[in-house]
């Protein structure tokens, strides 16, 4: 740790020194999420989701272990198998429901944590590594999230591993095989079911451990917070136990109202009525449309009509789509202002509130509606900001802009009064 | 550097989109797209209620024992609900003996084998078998149905798009076609005008043709309406049998959440108590 | 020592008085919010461990109804209730003359053969074929198999032996067979569990 004023670990217990001598993980709780972090002392609410997201993961790799110890991953048997849980397995439906409705509550909270990061400028020095290890979770999670839908074997699952693994089909040359190589033939069933099967009771232990580097690069800076001015001395922070575990337990709290109000009065809302049909190879549903968590990127995709010289709309769009989420990995470097939080950048603020969150908002909503005019235009002109947003606006904001004077500390910034008077 | 060739690359994807945009939006306005002539004569399911709607719903076993008659007299010849156990019948009501004698009486039996012989044959089903299909695959059932496979029906208020108000609307639902639709859209050969399905000809001739076409045991008259409200409320028990639970479930958890929460934010607000009084003091 | 200390500094207890008692309301706060959220893990555990009990459809098979009109006497059929084995066996006079005369007091698990059987079905034998030393299938129900040195089965996996009535004579096996708890809905239909 950093900050010298961190409290020490001292085992309270004959027992707890032993331990502590030769097995310190008392010491590693309580300096990663203990007395023995000290958290800046003015996070809002913003700074809640990191921890409900690792609830949420909580949740789903509990009642996901769960899941498997009922379901059949056989093309033929996989959507009995999981109406078998549905209606014979005792309270089999509380834990699919809230295996299905977790996965969004999961979404929900690593968009608003992402958004934090990118509205306080979480992601700039020193903290590049928590935020590239972030978006490799993202990533981990997206993939998870997917193979996940595939596994009931509905209409939605079927098709919507024949149109993502068909993303790979646009590559030149090289595609066809690689989709077959994916699918383990030409196209999903038993080879495909059963790989995904197996990846998606994998990856969650991978974003677990990679949540573990997150929380420990985290560590080396400490908590941004949002002031986006640097921790200067105690006064600034407050140790993490018990002042943010109680600020994150009661939120945890509420967020969970929220969930089980959803698994248990509307589960299947936020799902698609054709995955209640088993898989049919023959026939297509009349409007395919991932989960809504994909639906800015799946916007984006279908965003590209015409082709670029010899390069076809389709791979244009598959490149658009990956370049989407890549762009983020370069974040830290294409926004080179030095003022971290959006609260002091008059033109950052502007262009955050009225150009990247409504353009993500109507991604989203187009991303979801059919491949019809208006919607193709609407998420072709909101694509064309979103590049512009990060490409362009954010590298040649950070040199005209002129931010507005930031408090000398953290301290100040909460109590209105000077650090000399506040000490 | 990374600025630089970031500059180019968003230059490039946002140019492409904008120039997407240009020519789509001279198509758009030079051609509008017509809508399809589904889509002025689709109408949406009608405003029916049940009484498992809601947070408080509970089903009415008396409907759901109406709307089980009516499932088996005039849909089971075709449809099947094979997720279903003739054991869960209880759940409606029925007690161990009657479910024994719906299993044992069911028109169509359980596949087996013929312990003599070892020759696929079928018996009366038990209670803890599922209801066996009325068809033995698709093929079958296409052939017996002029191309056309009736959909299992365990799911079914569950698997479309408006639920069991939809499934009621197109039972209730079948009409003469309007006058002013369209040659192309009249049904064909084998097919019958429902304005409540999706491309308004559906193969299924109008299963309930009239009143009193089942004769039910408690009195309720059997209107045509009342007929498909009925299995409509039975196919949304098929569907989620555990509804009523869930709902039930759902409060005593809400109720525990919501006790739980509000003191964990009284735990909050007093750890934070000192750290708030200070900011106030220093503020004074 | 308190009384001492409010004697000398009675301003200083009036101060810190509410003080002690804001501090133990605190506290009380903390640990009901603390106890709620156990409580919820706890009642969360339940469902997510009773998952794993048999679900609705095994249970539906619990029972089975077994037609026993073609077993003649000196015959046996196995059948499986709960994915179980179950033994059926029509016993004939003579082997139920054998069961009756041994001395019951003698035996390591001691049961007579009317104990075992229905009152006027005695001549029907029906057991789990479940060794009870360590759960093998016993052999002597089909036909042609060894049925051990008493007449009844044998046990393969650790030589258990068993007589006429299915009960243990030689052999590390604890228990006679076990009798599921059957009945007779007519003279040829037994229902089983």
């Amino acid at each position: 740790m950093s900050f010298p004023w961190a409290q020490q670990y001292k085992p309270a217990t004959e027992f707890g020194q032993w331990m502590d001598d030769r097995l310190p993980i008392g010491r590693l709780v309580y300096n990663s999420l203990g007395a023995g972090y000290p958290t800046p002392r003015n996070l809002n609410y913003m700074w809640n989701f990191g921890s409900l997201a690792g609830v949420f993961l909580v949740v789903q790799i509990v009642t996901g272990i769960i899941l498997a110890m009922h379901y059949a991953a056989n093309a033929d048997i996989a959507f009995d198998s999981v109406e078998h849980i549905m209606r014979d397995v005792n309270s089999g439906w509380m834990i699919r429901y809230a295996h299905a409705n977790g996965a969004s509550f999961f979404f929900i909270a690593i968009y608003l944590h992402i958004g934090r990061g990118l509205y306080y400028g979480s992601y700039k020095a020193p903290r590049e590594m928590i935020w590239l290890l972030g978006v490799v979770i993202y990533l981990l999670a997206m993939a998870t999230a997917f193979m996940g839908y595939v596994l009931p074997w509905g209409q939605m699952s079927f098709w919507g591993a024949k149109v993502i693994t068909g993303l790979f089909e646009a590559i030149p040359l090289v595609g066809k095989p690689i989709q077959e190589l994916l699918l383990g033939g030409f196209a999903p069933d038993n080879a495909a079911l059963n790989r995904f099967f197996s990846l998606h009771y994998l990856l969650p232990f991978v974003i677990a451990g990679v949540i573990i580097m997150h929380i420990w690069a985290l560590h080396i800076p400490g908590s941004s917070n949002p002031t986006g001015v640097n921790v200067k001395g105690k006064q600034d922070t407050v140790p993490f136990h018990p002042f943010y575990t109680a600020k994150d337990g009661w939120f945890v709290g509420l967020a969970l109202i929220f969930f089980t109000a959803m698994m248990f009065f509307m589960p299947n809302a936020l799902g698609h009525a054709d995955n209640y049909i088993p898989a049919n190879p023959l026939s297509t549903p009349a409007h395919i449309v991932p989960e809504w968590y994909f639906w800015p990127w799946y916007a984006i995709l279908r965003a590209f009509t015409f082709d670029f010289l010899f390069v076809p709309a389709k791979l244009l769009g598959v490149l658009a789509m990956f370049s989407a989420i890549l762009v983020w990995f370069f974040l830290p470097w294409l926004d080179r202002s030095p003022v971290r939080s959006g609260d002091y950048r008059p033109r950052f603020k502007k262009f955050f509130w009225f150009g990247l969150i409504p353009c993500i908002a109507i991604l989203g909503y187009c991303g979801g509606a059919p491949a019809e005019e208006p919607f193709v235009m609407m998420s072709q002109l909101a694509s064309a900001y979103y590049f512009a947003h990060f490409l362009i606006i954010l590298p040649l904001l950070s040199r005209i802009e002129k931010p507005e004077p930031l408090p000398n500390s953290i301290t100040e910034a909460v109590t209105g009064k000077p650090l000399q008077q506040a000490s | 550097m990374v600025r630089f060739f970031g500059i180019l690359i968003g230059l490039f994807f946002a140019g492409m989109l904008v120039y997407s945009f240009g020519r789509g939006a001279v198509e758009y306005i030079s051609n509008p797209p017509v809508k399809a002539v589904e889509y002025q004569f689709h109408e949406e399911p009608k405003d029916v209620s049940f009484t498992s709607d809601g947070p408080f719903g509970k089903f009415d076993n008396q409907q759901l024992q109406r709307g089980f008659q009516v499932y088996k007299e005039v849909c089971a010849a075709c449809h099947g609900i094979r997720l279903v156990a003739f054991r869960n019948l209880e759940e409606l009501g029925y007690t161990e003996d009657e479910v024994k004698a719906i299993a044992a009486n069911w028109p169509i039996e359980a596949p087996a084998i013929d312990p003599a012989t070892g020759e696929a044959s079928t018996r009366p089903p038990i209670p803890a078998d599922k209801f066996p299909k009325p068809f033995a695959n698709d093929v079958a059932a296409g052939a017996a149905n002029n191309n056309a496979i009736p959909p299992d029906l365990s799911l079914i208020t569950k698997a479309r798009e408006g639920g069991a108000p939809y499934v009621y609307s197109l039972l209730s639902g079948y009409s003469d076609p309007p006058a002013e639709l369209p040659e192309a859209n009249r049904p064909g050969i084998g097919l019958h005008y429902n304005a409540y399905f999706a491309n308004l000809n559906i193969a299924m001739a109008p299963p309930i043709t009239g009143d009193d076409q089942v004769t039910y045991s408690d009195g309720t008259n059997a209107t045509v309406s009342q007929m498909a409200q009925d299995v409509s409320a039975f196919l949304i028990w098929t569907a989620e049998p555990s509804l009523v639970k869930q709902k039930q479930t759902g409060w005593a958890v809400l109720a525990f959440l919501l006790i739980a929460t509000i003191l964990a934010f009284l735990s909050y607000k007093s750890i934070w108590a000192d750290v708030k009084a200070e900011k106030k003091k220093k503020e004074a | 020592m308190a009384s001492v200390d409010t004697a000398v500094e009675p301003s200083d207890s009036t101060i810190s008085e509410p003080e002690i008692g804001g501090v133990r309301r605190r506290d009380f706060i903390n640990i009901a919010a603390v106890s709620f959220a156990g409580v919820g893990v706890v009642a969360t555990v339940f469902p997510l461990v009773n998952q794993m009990n048999p679900s609705a459809d095994v249970l539906a098979l619990s029972s089975i109804e077994v037609d026993i009109s073609a077993i003649e006497p000196g015959q046996a059929i196995k059948t499986s209730w709960r994915k179980q084995p179950i033994f059926i066996r029509n016993l004939t006079a003579p082997e139920i003359e054998e069961a009756n005369k041994v001395d019951v007091s003698g035996l390591r698990d001691p049961q007579t053969l009317a104990e075992r059987t229905q009152v006027g079905k005695e001549n029907w034998l029906i057991t789990l074929g479940v060794c009870t030393h360590l759960g093998c299938v016993p052999l002597g129900a089909a036909q042609g198999e060894i049925k051990g040195e008493y007449g009844g089965y044998f046990c393969p996996c650790h030589g258990s032996h068993y007589d006429t009535a299915g009960r243990t004579r030689k052999g590390p096996a604890p228990t006679n067979l076990e009798v599921p708890e059957y009945s007779f809905l007519t003279d040829t239909v037994v229902k089983i569990g």
